[in-house]
């Protein structure tokens, strides 16, 4: 019995640790989805979060200075996504898809080029200062869920956020003007509420929280910088998405389904089984395809669309 | 003071050919202060980059090497952009349509006629391309299932599969990793240098496709789809039908420059399959706003960018990525410039201040 | 009267342009407190886009506005909100997916960070039942009727605190009987000092809902008049310019075969509510059936049944004596019918191809324009010349994106590649709507010319004057069901509109005619 206990103990750390960034990316994108803005750019603003993260933490020593220049730099490109969609009105899946081609690109250079000269620029292989688990006494010491309190400080950090972001969404007067802007543009903004202001505002937001998935990937998740660092995560969020159907208090579902794959997998792996390896590291991808094609069935059968109605329609007032 | 966009009575024909070019040279004026930021100093590092992709005739070849399957993948995924399908797979068509054109070529040419045996490893290559990008047609078509994220996630798989077999089931012995060399019979003939005959079946692709968006029955009902599926349904057009097999299409052609590029280049099947020649395609494609002929420059531009990048590298110790950076920028401007395709801008300024209506 | 009063609102030369399009042209309105204005014009002369201009979601190119005397510029929906003016849209402005008592806070100056819906919904309540309306505040829009979402509308407004309420074409999608409830809550808001703008082009609303009438045509006001002064055939010659259409020369025609037959049909709607239900009739050729009804009886529903783009869940459909029942939308174009669209550039065009190849668009398929699959650009071309010729398209050239040219060429464009591939039953759906009277006349000459040369017309209209005039018979929807079928030669317009309402043939006649 305790061997079971000590191995769901050791699967739930796991599955929290790797489903901490795949959440905060959750959380952000349902933010911006709500407004009616498609940001397929996630992988790319990860990416560029990951490593201006790790480079400053490695400059500085501050991880949290670190933090927040990811938020930065996700807000960054969030906001040429929002210029693109909403001012100048271009096709959403395009201009994500551009976003994430240039933020891997982008990533890249930064990997070859932000570290120290004496090692020709690389950041590849280097150590800096992270975010390493710090239990909470006494909650940690329960059996089994103790270890939701054997986490980094940034897991810590969804426990608050999660319950305020769906308070905020459906509670709250401007969750209500932003569900309005994602559902209706038309109506929201002949009642008086900014669509442009709100589109901007919460994809900059959404981008934000992004930019700290990618932080904690490469701060606390699996310390250090390389390229590719996020293996599709940024794809499997706009996923996770449609599982939540669109609202944060269901964010951490499909970060527990995914993080859940990857300790698996590590359980596996550290067992020695005789199990292909690729066949393992499919699996979050085969599961990805498997979940849209569950949602996506589900919700044809209950005819209640979660997702918000003007999602990735460009909006523009005079347009006859 | 406001600025507002206006629709223009008709769509500019200037406008559609000056915002790729202007974005272009955006792009060019980002890398710069990129490159000087980081202690470059960007005339020499692009004309280093441009001698290192055209300045001999061995750099051109090489050149276009690079370009063979960005033209084959850009025209995969036009085919697919104009159906509004959002083929974001041919990175893993690519590499499956490679592994299945080993397959044929390692295990299947034994008494087989030399010119049976490429034309089989290329069929191979066509199907298995065809069929890795049918799968998510058909799941789009029929079941609605959003096909920019399957197309993604088989990209990740097809890539795992192809290093499972090059790393473990059909490792060469005395190897690390890679399978043991074709036999000749399934070598792609080359052209000059490296440039092999792929490069005719890009060009006469793109031919044979501006003929068939322009000149056919089919292509016109593509056409239709792809901008307005409710109208096409009302025309009597199939949609699920005529999806699927233009998906299928797009992908065997993503096949076929998988193959091209195991028959031709390394004539082995190893690490350096999939190196985002399907990603780059998305550029290629949409720069080229879908012209089959135009995505043959395209992908001559942006294979340019990724071989000066290498030269670079080499040279000037400045990373190779400066040529991604490049490639990612190109569709920013270019999205922000396609608004003055059918709007203009004007700007108003007010003759009164607008302080009673707030009050 | 012993005093000149202020006007309440004023709006002096405002002028609107639109690419192409003269919107408003000058145009003056004023209006008092307790008064009901009536804007009366066709579709197309302006009246809405002259209060979107009053309530900021246009901005005017000339023009200025005075509210309680003092000249205001208005930005934005809540620049209006602010100075009082709330406009009832004709596309409603509600969320569905929100109660409505969120839909009526929403964006309000003012609200608590966290709204007090509870509050918010007793409030509702009360102002409910002073204008004896009933609505439930914790209902979803998408759970409502649309004659209930008007209610909504309105109840918004007044909790807002509007003191001028723009109602856009209200009574478009109510029935007599709710309209006249629309009156009441008029009578009541206009006794307690509230005023109102209300758009219309229906003479009989004007005389029923107003003190005073304007009367738009292209964009310009043409005459202001008291509307006890004034008589709807005093307006309706000012609306249109010249004498109303007369009744057009419909030529006796003899019913040939059957063309059409629907046997008990029933067809669910989008959300899996029954939308036709039980529906029979027959059209035979040289014939026009009319379809009468309030928006959203089943009448969409009923047009893309017959067109192969709905499944039934029950009955038949016969097409020139064969069962075509849910056969893909291809069967049916080949077995003979054609389709005019509700929805122009929605489902009838595709905005971004040119106009020749819009026209193409039912030809494509064979010789001449293709041949085994290869198209001939070239008699694409000729064809779409002899098109635009024979229809009076007008647009710069062929090569034109259909989407920069004007509703009503559109609908020609449409119409000309529809009737051009007819080969035996045309459904015409709403195919007048916001045409002007010119383009009304022709549409309506064309479809009496397939009348007369043999073929089977079902015209759905929400016109009952259109129905009369051409039709020969008129069958009324309420709800997915057909009310009765009556001849349009002694059809009673109170008869229509009761049965509109629900009311069976045989009582609606009695009750008319008693």
């Amino acid at each position: 019995m305790t061997e079971f206990s000590a191995l769901l103990t050791s699967i739930l750390t796991i599955t929290l640790q790797a489903g901490t960034s795949l959440t905060y990316a959750t959380l952000g994108e349902i933010y911006t989805e709500r407004s009616g803005v498609l940001n397929l750019g996630l992988e790319g603003m990860m990416l560029l979060g990951a490593v201006t993260a790790f480079a400053t933490s490695y400059y500085t020593d501050n991880p949290w200075l670190a933090v927040l220049v990811a938020i930065i730099v996700g807000g960054l490109l969030a906001t040429v996504h929002a210029f693109l969609t909403v001012t100048m009105r271009a096709n959403q899946v395009v201009s994500g898809l551009s976003i994430t081609l240039f933020g891997t690109g982008m990533a890249n250079f930064l990997g070859q080029r932000l570290g120290p000269p004496e090692y020709g620029g690389n950041l590849v292989g280097l150590v800096a200062e992270s975010f390493r688990p710090t239990p909470i006494p006494f909650l940690s010491g329960i059996p089994v869920l103790g270890a939701l309190f054997k986490q980094d400080i940034l897991t810590y950090g969804l426990y608050i956020l999660i319950p305020l972001a769906w308070y905020y969404l459906y509670k709250t007067r401007n969750g209500l003007n932003l569900r309005a802007v994602g559902e209706d543009p038309q109506t929201a903004d002949a009642m008086g509420i900014n669509v442009f202001q709100v589109r901007y505002l919460y994809t900059i937001f959404g981008g934000m929280l992004v930019g700290l998935g990618g932080a904690h990937l490469s701060l606390a998740y699996a310390p250090g910088w390389t390229e590719n660092i996020t293996g599709g995560r940024g794809w499997i969020v706009i996923a996770l998405v449609i599982f939540a159907m669109w609202n944060p208090a269901r964010a951490i579902l499909g970060a527990i389904l995914f993080g859940g794959i990857n300790a698996v997998q590590f359980r596996l792996q550290a067992a020695g089984t005789t199990f292909p390896a690729a066949v393992l590291n499919m699996l979050p991808y085969l599961l990805t395809i498997i979940v849209l094609v569950i949602m996506t069935w589900w919700e044809a059968l209950s005819k209640r669309v979660g997702a918000p109605a003007a999602l990735s329609k460009a909006y523009m007032r005079e347009d006859k | 003071m406001q600025i507002i966009f206006e629709k223009r009575e008709s769509v500019s024909r200037q406008a559609v050919i000056l915002v790729p070019i202007v974005s272009f040279l955006v792009s060019l004026l980002f890398g710069a202060i990129l490159l000087a930021l980081s202690g470059a100093n960007p005339f020499i590092t692009y004309g280093a980059m441009f001698s290192g992709a055209f300045g001999t005739w061995n750099r051109f070849t090489e050149t276009l090497v690079k370009a063979i399957p960005l033209m084959l993948t850009g025209l995969g995924v036009s085919i697919a952009f104009r159906m509004r399908f959002w083929n974001i797979g041919a990175e893993g068509q690519l590499t499956l349509g490679g592994v299945a054109a080993a397959g044929v070529a390692l295990y299947l040419s034994q008494g087989l006629p030399g010119w049976l045996v490429l034309l089989l490893c290329i069929l191979a290559g066509c199907i298995a391309g065809a069929i890795w990008a049918g799968v998510p047609a058909i799941l789009k078509a029929y079941l609605k299932v959003d096909e920019t994220l399957t197309t993604l996630m088989l990209n990740y798989v097809a890539i795992l599969f192809s290093e499972q077999l090059y790393y473990v089931s059909w490792r060469a012995p005395g190897y690390n990793s890679g399978t043991a060399p074709f036999p000749e019979t399934a070598w792609l003939p080359r052209i000059a240098g490296r440039a092999h005959i792929g490069l005719f079946f890009a060009i006469i692709l793109a031919g044979i496709l501006w003929f068939v968006f322009n000149r056919t029955r089919w292509g016109f009902e593509l056409k239709i789809i792809g901008e307005n599926q409710t109208a096409a349904r009302y025309l009597g057009i199939d949609i699920e039908r005529n999806i699927v097999l233009a998906i299928l299409l797009s992908g065997a052609i993503s096949g076929l420059a998988g193959a091209s590029e195991v028959l031709g280049i390394a004539r082995r099947l190893q690490q350096g399959l999939s190196v985002g020649y399907g990603y780059t395609a998305i550029i290629v494609a949409w720069m080229a706003q879908l012209n089959p002929i135009v995505i043959l420059f395209v992908g001559i531009l942006m294979a340019a960018l990724l071989v000066g990048g290498d030269q670079i590298q080499m040279k000037m110790r400045l990373p190779a990525a400066v040529g991604l950076v490049l490639q990612g920028m190109i569709l920013i401007p270019m999205l922000a410039g396609s608004i003055f395709t059918e709007y203009h801008i004007r700007i108003i300024r007010p003759q009164k201040t607008g302080v009673e209506a707030e009050a | 009267m012993a005093e000149e009063p202020t006007p309440i609102l004023k709006m002096e030369n405002i002028t609107k342009r639109f690419p192409g399009v003269l919107a408003n042209d000058h145009a003056n309105i004023e209006i008092y407190p307790g008064e009901v204005l009536a804007l009366l014009g066709e579709n197309g002369a302006g009246k809405s886009t002259l209060m979107n201009v009053l309530v900021g979601l246009y901005r005017p190119d000339e023009g200025d506005i005075f509210v309680r005397g003092e000249h205001v510029e208005i930005h934005s929906p809540s620049d209006a909100a602010a100075l009082g003016i709330g406009m009832v849209h004709q596309n409603f402005m509600l969320v569905p997916t929100m109660t409505v008592a969120e839909n009526i806070i929403l964006g309000m100056d003012g609200l608590a960070f966290r709204p007090d819906l509870d509050k918010v919904a007793r409030r509702i309540q009360e102002i409910a039942e002073h204008y004896n309306m009933n609505v439930d505040p914790y209902a979803y829009i998408w759970q409502l009727s649309v004659g209930e979402q008007q209610r909504v509308e309105i109840l918004k407004l007044i909790y807002r605190g509007a003191e001028i309420l723009i109602l856009d074409e209200p009574t478009a999608v109510l029935t007599p009987q709710e309209s006249h409830e629309l009156a009441n809550v008029l009578k009541v808001m206009t006794s307690e000092g509230k005023s109102a703008v209300f758009i219309t082009h229906k003479m009989e609303e004007v005389m029923e809902f107003s003190h005073w009438v304007r009367v738009l045509r292209r964009g310009r006001v043409v005459d202001v008049k008291k509307t006890s002064e004034t008589n709807p055939q005093e307006l309706a010659r000012l609306m249109v310019g010249r004498e109303v259409l007369f009744r057009l020369e419909k030529e006796a025609s003899e019913p040939g075969d059957v063309v059409l037959e629907l046997q008990n049909v029933y067809a669910d709607n989008e959300k899996g509510l029954p939308a036709l239900q039980d529906v029979s009739f027959t059209i035979r050729q040289g014939e026009i059936l009319g379809i009468a009804g309030v928006a959203g009886n089943g009448q969409r529903q009923l047009a893309e049944v017959i067109t192969g783009l709905r499944k039934v869940t029950g009955g038949h459909i016969y097409i020139q004596g064969d069962e075509e029942t849910n056969h893909s939308p291809l069967r049916m174009i080949k077995a003979g019918v054609s389709h005019i669209p509700a929805d122009r550039i929605g489902m009838g065009a595709v905005g971004d191809m040119a106009v020749s190849d819009n026209l193409a668009m039912k030809g494509y398929r064979e010789p001449p324009m293709a041949d085994g699959g290869i198209l001939h650009p070239q008699l694409i071309l000729e064809f779409a010349r002899k098109m635009i010729a024979a229809f009076r398209i007008a647009t710069p050239s062929p090569a034109t994106h259909i989407k920069f040219l004007s509703g009503g060429n559109i609908q020609k464009a449409i119409l000309a590649r529809e009737i051009d591939a007819c080969k035996g039953l045309l459904v015409a759906v709403y195919p007048s709507r916001g045409l002007d009277v010119g383009a009304t006349e022709s549409v309506r000459k064309r479809l009496l010319e397939q009348r007369a040369q043999g073929r089977a017309v079902l015209l759905i209209s929400e016109d009952l004057d259109e129905l009369i005039t051409i039709a020969d018979r008129i069958a009324v929807l309420f709800e997915g069901r057909v009310m009765g079928i009556v001849d349009s030669h002694n059809a009673d317009i109170d008869a229509l509109g009761l049965m509109m309402a629900g009311v069976p043939k045989q009582e609606a006649i009695a009750e008319t005619s008693g």
